[in-house]
């Protein structure tokens, strides 16, 4: 059953809203609403995103996560396949996103060959792409160096960034730089005190009814501190954005769709385009986790994210890379 | 599991008292090194955990942690005394230890894995 669901869902960016309409039910089924603080406009999110999805004046993105470029193990022997796949599955939208985010762990081991391999494939993209670093690619010896020498250009700090885009302003924010070991604290994820100088200046200035989106590799939200699936100083940057009225978060790092809803914030974890990961706590530790050959496309894929003027929140759609 | 590698470091440091005996004091390298070839102590990385998570060495000691697991991972010193790059599948490295001291170290990809090596001349009160 799922596998019919999926085919329709596929072409997500031009169907129609009756169609659309039966993805939400897959999309209803097929996430984990599991965690605390529940997710009671999902739902109405994805309403809207079909009463939205004809509008052509609206502004659209994309997010990829998690490619993890160079990984050839048992749980997705080709993970530079299928990041050309989905690479693939953007161009062939009829209606092209106004740009391309990718959250992070571009590659597995922050190799050269792997950013050179990342870098050839994310080329073929028609949209500008804009990227941060996850904590696999900043694995080298140097601390993030290859990373930095690539992609740092034109950001602050170490690789930190905001621009605007259609009246929404977004903000990249990077939280692999400044881990703390797990017997200092509980092992989270850290912006840093000259990364939250930086954004709370950045968002001064703003009026309080623009959209602020906001993209980091790890959760901004703690999701599973047994895991370091969190950003421990993230309470911080949220303090800046109260009074904002819209406010959406994306992140990567886990390898499944995690969402909730607080306040004026929606937050979103993303899949990854190479494995999936386990719903936290179900196994004994976050490994990638190998599923049936058959079932790997129906558990990656890529996210469209749809804003709409003087309609909030922004509308988010998960398409799988299964076709 | 755990049992025998922790039962495994307890001779390596008994061997080493043994060599540390017959050795005159003082900084012979040559002595040292030779201890530390004869009594490698290995990490295992495995399910996201060090084994053993604390170790005890001999001054002169070569440690190589190994990655048994499917994702990468490294051996960072919390202070930055010794350091790997991100070790895929099979990947080891190998510090060696002739400070006698504490070194915690962590996974700079996970960073809630930890571990200790603790160096201390053979024989010295625990």
């Amino acid at each position: 059953m799922a596998d019919r669901d999926e085919k329709e869902l596929s072409g997500a960016a031009g169907i129609d809203r009756r169609s659309l309409l039966k993805c939400m039910t897959w999309a209803g089924t097929g996430v984990l609403w599991t965690l605390s603080g529940g997710v009671p406009r999902s739902l109405g999110l994805l309403g809207e995103a079909a009463a939205a999805e004809p509008q052509a004046n609206g502004l659209t993105f994309l997010q990829i996560s998690d490619s993890h470029v160079g990984f050839d193990k048992p749980a997705n022997p080709n993970a530079l396949g299928t990041f050309q796949e989905a690479i693939a599955k953007i161009n062939a939208m009829p209606t092209q996103p106004a740009f391309i985010i990718h959250t992070g762990d571009i590659t597995h081991l922050s190799k050269d060959k792997e950013f050179d391999d990342a870098d050839q494939t994310m080329k073929a993209l028609k949209p500008p792409v804009h990227v941060i670093p996850g904590e696999h690619d900043v694995a080298d010896a140097d601390n993030g160096k290859l990373y930095l020498d690539r992609y740092g250009k034109g950001t602050k700090g170490k690789g930190w960034y905001s621009f605007d885009v259609g009246g929404v302003h977004f903000v990249a924010l990077i939280n692999v730089f400044n881990f703390e070991p797990g017997f200092k604290s509980a092992g989270l994820a850290k912006l840093g005190d000259d990364q939250l100088e930086w954004m709370e200046a950045d968002v001064k200035g703003l009026s309080a009814s623009t959209p602020i989106v906001v993209f980091a590799h790890l959760p901004l939200w703690t999701i599973y501190q047994d895991w370091g699936w969190g950003t421990e100083d993230a309470p911080r940057a949220l303090s800046y954005l109260k009074r904002f009225g819209s406010v959406t978060v994306l992140n990567g790092h886990i390898h499944q769709i995690q969402q909730k809803v607080e306040g004026n914030v929606s937050f979103y974890t993303a899949r990854s385009t190479a494995f999936p990961q386990p719903a936290p706590g179900s196994a004994p530790a976050p490994g990638p986790m190998k599923v049936p050959a058959e079932e790997l496309h129906s558990v990656l894929g890529v996210r469209t994210v749809n804003y709409v003027r003087g309609k909030s929140p922004l509308a988010v759609i998960e398409t799988p890379l299964g076709a | 599991m755990p049992h025998w590698r922790i039962t495994g470091a307890l001779a390596a440091v008994g061997l080493a008292a043994a060599l540390f005996a017959i050795m005159p004091k003082g900084p012979l390298m040559g002595e040292t090194a030779a201890a530390a070839a004869a009594n490698p102590a290995a990490v295992q990385i495995d399910n996201f955990h060090y084994t053993p998570p604390s170790l005890i060495v001999a001054p002169g000691t070569t440690v190589t942690w190994t990655n048994a697991d499917d994702s990468p991972h490294s051996v960072r010193e919390k202070d930055g005394k010794f350091k790997s790059a991100a070790l895929d599948t099979d990947d080891t490295f190998s510090q060696t230890f002739v400070e006698p001291g504490e070194y915690e170290y962590f996974c700079s990809i996970h960073p809630y894995m930890t571990g200790k090596i603790i160096v201390k001349p053979a024989g010295s009160a625990s």
